[in-house]
């Protein structure tokens, strides 16, 4: 929490004070209710996390990276969001392409049920799954005729993955390339580029900062999921249980440490996605502004 | 699905035909086979396993704390935009950039961060412990949990409309001879109303279905702390595949009005604030 003795403030005019302008003690009082409101509900538990990996010190927070269930827990992790993210992104630059570039009957529609993923709940997106590729589930017997296990392994776990993080990168391209309108490609594709050159030389610089927003924020979640996740994977260890998963198992097995030394990690990702995200951002901003 | 205007771009079967083919596998159709096995009640089956003590008393924890969490964030959703957009103050870039930590930080971290804190020996729990308050293993924790997710949603749909905000209109209120309470009240605060809507509307929309950050610190107490996602989680468990199919039915149903009260929202804030 920042101490408030450390704020100063630079008045935007000197005095008189404007007439939009509140008196100093109420800009005071605001700006420190809202830091207090804001350290804590997010400084403490980002401080708790760290503070309790570290419990034990540093050899204790270390032992439990040294584990094979933790290490295939990362490794689980890895594959879902390597697989999931990379299949969001096509498909967002697709819809994008699609949504953006040509007038078709029907594409507030298609927006909003592209959206649908992020109003559901994690659970029932897991719970969607078991219901068409479990044992009792409307294609899970033929899977199982045919020795392919979706439901409590890792396709479920990808699928699930998948599903919880389909919206990111399509709901940032959309509008993105919306608004830059259809111009610039029309002009390379009459000038004789072909549909693939148009899109690498001339989409692509322009979206560039968008997509990789979208990527982040893509990538975050799938790595941190845990609602989803866990009604499909089944919690077998060192098989099917993800970094989210294996911080619940350390923890309801007591092991606090070494739950929140796992969380450590996630908490570690976090914050480099938040870095990563302003950087886009602010690259993002950058670029439109000097495109007008 | 004609082309209206033929652009003269390439790639739209290419792209519409991947997007729709895309969007079925992995959304549309498991969401349609998950109406279609509820089906497999009947009407009366369906209402009675929806409708039992323990599933109400879940209906109303996830709805009226999801309902309290949002109220928190409205509130100090809107003093934080406020005091970011308007104010300068040493670190604001950071406090700006960590207000997306609930996005980025997985639920589960914030599950088990916020029960260590508020647990009777946790950082705060041991101040409200003398003070008889319990926050841990009780429907407070619920509403804490579901506070911390929801915090973003109001600062970031209020934040760019305030820094959209025309400030004349606040200086000719001023001019008036309205004071700045009566400017903010009778001025401002009715032109935030859609977003301060929408936000709200999205806040409670992602605390109704939250699941990871929740359990950590409810105690899981069927009839007391038990969030309606929990309860689809047990009946799961216990191979109750038709009851756990009813309540994620009824959930579904809730996410959809939802979805249509933001699309309507953002499409009456957007003709709220058409630029000129």
């Amino acid at each position: 929490m920042v101490p408030a003795s450390s704020l100063h403030f630079i008045p935007r005019q000197a005095a008189p004070r404007r007439v939009t302008a509140e008196p100093p003690f109420v800009r005071w009082l605001l700006i420190g209710v809202a830091l207090l409101f804001l350290g804590l509900f997010l400084v403490v538990p980002l401080a708790a996390v760290f503070a309790e990996a570290f419990a034990k010190g540093l050899g204790f927070y270390l032992h439990i990276f040294n584990d094979a269930n933790t290490l295939s827990a990362i490794k689980l992790t890895l594959i879902a969001a390597g697989i999931a993210v990379p299949l969001n992104c096509i498909f967002g630059v697709a819809a994008a392409w699609a949504i953006a570039k040509f007038d078709f009957r029907g594409k507030t529609i298609l927006i909003t049920l592209i959206d649908l993923p992020f109003s559901v709940s994690p659970v029932v997106s897991g719970l969607i799954y078991v219901l068409l590729f479990g044992a009792q589930g409307l294609v899970g017997p033929w899977f199982m005729e045919h020795d392919i296990q979706i439901i409590f392994a890792v396709p479920g776990i990808v699928l699930a993955t998948i599903f919880v993080t389909f919206p990111f990168v399509a709901r940032e391209l959309i509008p993105l390339m919306q608004a830059q309108g259809r111009t610039e490609e029309e002009a390379a594709h009459v000038l004789g580029a072909s549909g693939w050159q148009t899109f690498w030389r001339v989409t692509m610089p322009n979206i560039k900062w968008g997509l990789m927003y979208g990527v982040i924020l893509c990538n975050a979640r799938a790595m941190g999921e845990f609602g989803a996740v866990s009604v499909v994977s089944g919690h077998i260890r060192g098989q099917t249980n993800t970094i989210p998963l294996h911080v619940e198992i350390l923890y309801n097995e007591y092991n606090f440490v070494g739950a929140f030394a796992v969380a450590s990690l996630l908490t570690f990702l976090a914050l480099v996605t938040l870095l990563l995200k302003t950087w886009a951002e602010r690259k993002n901003a950058a670029l439109r502004g000097t495109g007008n | 699905m004609a082309n209206k205007k033929s652009s003269v771009l390439p790639g739209f079967k290419l792209t519409l035909g991947y997007t729709l083919l895309y969007l079925s596998l992995i959304v549309l159709i498991p969401l349609a086979a998950t109406f279609w096995k509820t089906s497999a009640l009947t009407w009366d089956q369906f209402w009675h396993t929806v409708t039992t003590p323990r599933v109400m008393a879940s209906y109303r924890l996830s709805f009226g704390a999801s309902f309290l969490a949002a109220l928190i964030n409205l509130l100090f959703g809107l003093l934080v935009a406020w005091v970011l957009v308007r104010y300068h103050f040493w670190g604001k870039r950071f406090v700006d950039a960590l207000v997306d930590l609930p996005f980025a930080l997985p639920t589960a971290v914030a599950g088990i961060a916020l029960t260590a804190i508020y647990a009777p020996n946790g950082w705060i729990g041991h101040w409200l412990e003398p003070l008889g308050i319990k926050v841990a293993y009780t429907r407070l924790g619920v509403l804490v949990a579901l506070t911390f997710i929801g915090l973003p949603f109001i600062v970031r749909t209020v934040q760019p409309v305030l820094e959209d905000f025309d400030v004349e209109i606040e200086e000719s209120a001023a001019s008036l001879g309205a004071n700045r309470w009566q400017t903010f009240w009778r001025v401002t605060l009715p032109m935030l109303r859609p977003a301060l809507l929408t936000g709200f509307t999205l806040a409670f929309a992602r605390a109704l279905g939250e699941y990871g950050s929740v359990v950590f610190i409810a105690g899981n107490m069927p009839m007391k702390t038990e969030i309606t996602p929990l309860l689809i989680i047990t009946k799961l468990e216990e191979f109750d595949y038709p009851g756990a199919t009813a309540i994620a039915v009824v959930m579904l149903v809730a996410s959809f009005v939802l979805l249509l009260t933001i699309n309507f929202l953002q499409w009456w804030s957007h003709r709220y604030h058409a630029p000129v």
